[in-house]
C-alpha cells in the first residue's frame, strides 16, 4: 500500500520523540506546516488502513512485565489450530511463522516469571505440544522504528 | 541508571514503575486517542490530571523503561515483508564483540542475547532483519554470517512466513500485584 509524500514525512518523524505536551498534535501540525485536525484525520486515514498499529509506548521488555521469546515445533497440519490457540493468549503480543522444525515463534509478557510460565503450561496442555522458553540476556540493538 | 543501559532492569533490585504507571501504560496499550488533548482524555479514564500523565510518561522515557514514544508501524503493508531472524551459536565470552560487529550494519532492526535451550536450540546471539526483497535480505545475511566475526559461529536463519497475531504487549494483562519487585 502506497503512502503519500506527506504520510511519509509524518511515519518517519513521529515513531519516536512524539510530544509529551498538552496539544500534542498541534505542535505536529506546526512543524508539518498542516492543520491539527489534517494531522489527526491522517492518523485516523492510517490506522483504519492498517498501516500503524498505535500511537504509544513501546515498553523495554522485563521492566514491566515479564516477558519471553517461545518457540514451538508444530506440525504442519496442525500450524493453524495451535497458531489459533497461542494468538488467543492476551499475554501473547507476536505470533508468527517461521521458517524451520520451530516454526511457530511468539513472545510472552505476563505479570511475573511465574505467571509467564503458568501461560507456556496452558498452551502446552492446550496444545499436547512443547515450548521452549528463550528468555532476552541482553539488548544490544532496540527497535527505533522504521525508515518509509 | 542510563537511559541506554544495556543491562536488563530486572537485575536491580526495587521497581522503576509503581501500579499507577502500569495501569497507565494499560490505557494506552492500543494507542493515544486521536483528539486534541489526549493526555487529558486518558487522565480522566484513570482520574489522573492531564500534568500527571505527561509527568509519569517523561519519567518512563527517561528512566527507559519507555524506550520510545510515538507511531508503531505495521511493516507488512508498507512494503517489508522480507524479514529473516538470524541466530548464532557463539562462546559467552565472544558474544559481546560479536554483536558490536552486528550491530554495525544498518539494516540490522534489533540484536538481542537470548539463554540457549540445548540441545534443541543452541543458538544464543539473534538478530533481525526487515527488508523489502528476500533476495535483498539474502545478500545481507550472506555477508553477515560470512564476516570475519561470525564465519566460524553455526549460524541458522528463520523467514516469517504468516503473520498470526503482532500487538504491543497487553499491560491490561499484566497488572502487576500490588508491592511485587520487578
Amino acid at each position: 500500500m502506497e503512502l503519500s509524500t506527506t504520510e511519509k514525512r509524518l511515519v518517519n518523524r513521529w515513531q519516536k520523540g512524539f510530544p509529551l505536551e498538552p496539544r500534542p498534535f498541534a505542535s505536529l501540525a506546526d512543524e508539518m506546516g498542516m492543520s491539527e485536525d489534517d494531522i489527526l484525520a491522517m492518523l485516523e486515514s492510517l490506522k483504519a488502513r492498517g498501516l500503524i498499529t498505535r500511537l504509544g509506548a513501546v515498553v523495554r521488555p522485563n521492566t514491566v512485565a515479564a516477558s519471553s521469546l517461545v518457540a514451538m515445533q508444530v506440525p504442519d497440519h496442525r500450524l493453524e489450530e495451535v497458531a489459533g490457540i497461542v494468538s488467543a493468549c492476551p499475554e501473547v503480543n507476536h505470533n508468527y511463522e517461521r521458517e524451520d522444525k520451530l516454526n511457530l515463534w511468539f513472545v510472552v509478557a505476563a505479570s511475573s516469571a511465574g505467571e509467564l510460565d503458568r501461560v507456556l503450561a496452558r498452551i502446552e496442555a492446550m496444545t499436547g505440544l512443547d515450548t521452549c522458553k528463550l528468555p532476552l540476556k541482553k539488548a544490544y540493538h532496540i527497535d527505533l522504528g522504521f525508515s518509509i | 541508571m542510563k537511559p541506554c543501559d544495556f543491562q536488563l532492569f530486572n537485575e536491580y533490585s526495587g521497581r522503576l514503575v509503581d501500579d499507577r504507571d502500569v495501569a497507565l501504560l494499560a490505557a494506552i496499550e492500543d494507542g493515544l486517542p486521536f483528539s486534541r488533548r489526549p493526555y487529558a482524555e486518558i487522565g480522566e479514564r484513570l482520574q489522573m490530571t492531564e500534568g500527571q500523565v505527561i509527568n509519569r510518561l517523561e519519567w518512563m522515557t527517561a528512566c527507559g523503561v519507555i524506550r520510545r514514544f510515538g507511531l508503531v508501524l505495521q511493516h507488512r503493508p508498507l512494503g517489508y515483508r522480507a524479514n529473516a531472524m538470524v541466530v548464532w551459536d557463539v562462546p559467552d565470552d565472544n558474544v559481546d564483540e560479536a554483536a558490536r560487529h552486528i550491530v554495525d550494519h544498518d539494516f540490522v532492526t534489533l540484536c538481542y542475547c537470548r539463554k540457549r535451550s540445548a540441545p534443541q536450540w543452541p543458538f544464543n546471539l539473534y538478530c533481525m532483519i526487515h527488508g523489502r526483497e528476500r533476495a535483498e535480505v539474502e545478500e545481507q545475511i550472506k555477508d553477515l554470517k560470512t564476516s570475519a566475526s561470525l564465519i566460524s559461529y553455526p549460524s541458522r536463519t528463520l523467514f516469517s512466513r504468516r503473520r498470526f497475531k503482532q500487538t504491543g504487549a497487553k499491560f491490561s494483562s499484566a497488572q502487576m500485584p500490588a508491592g511485587s519487585a520487578i
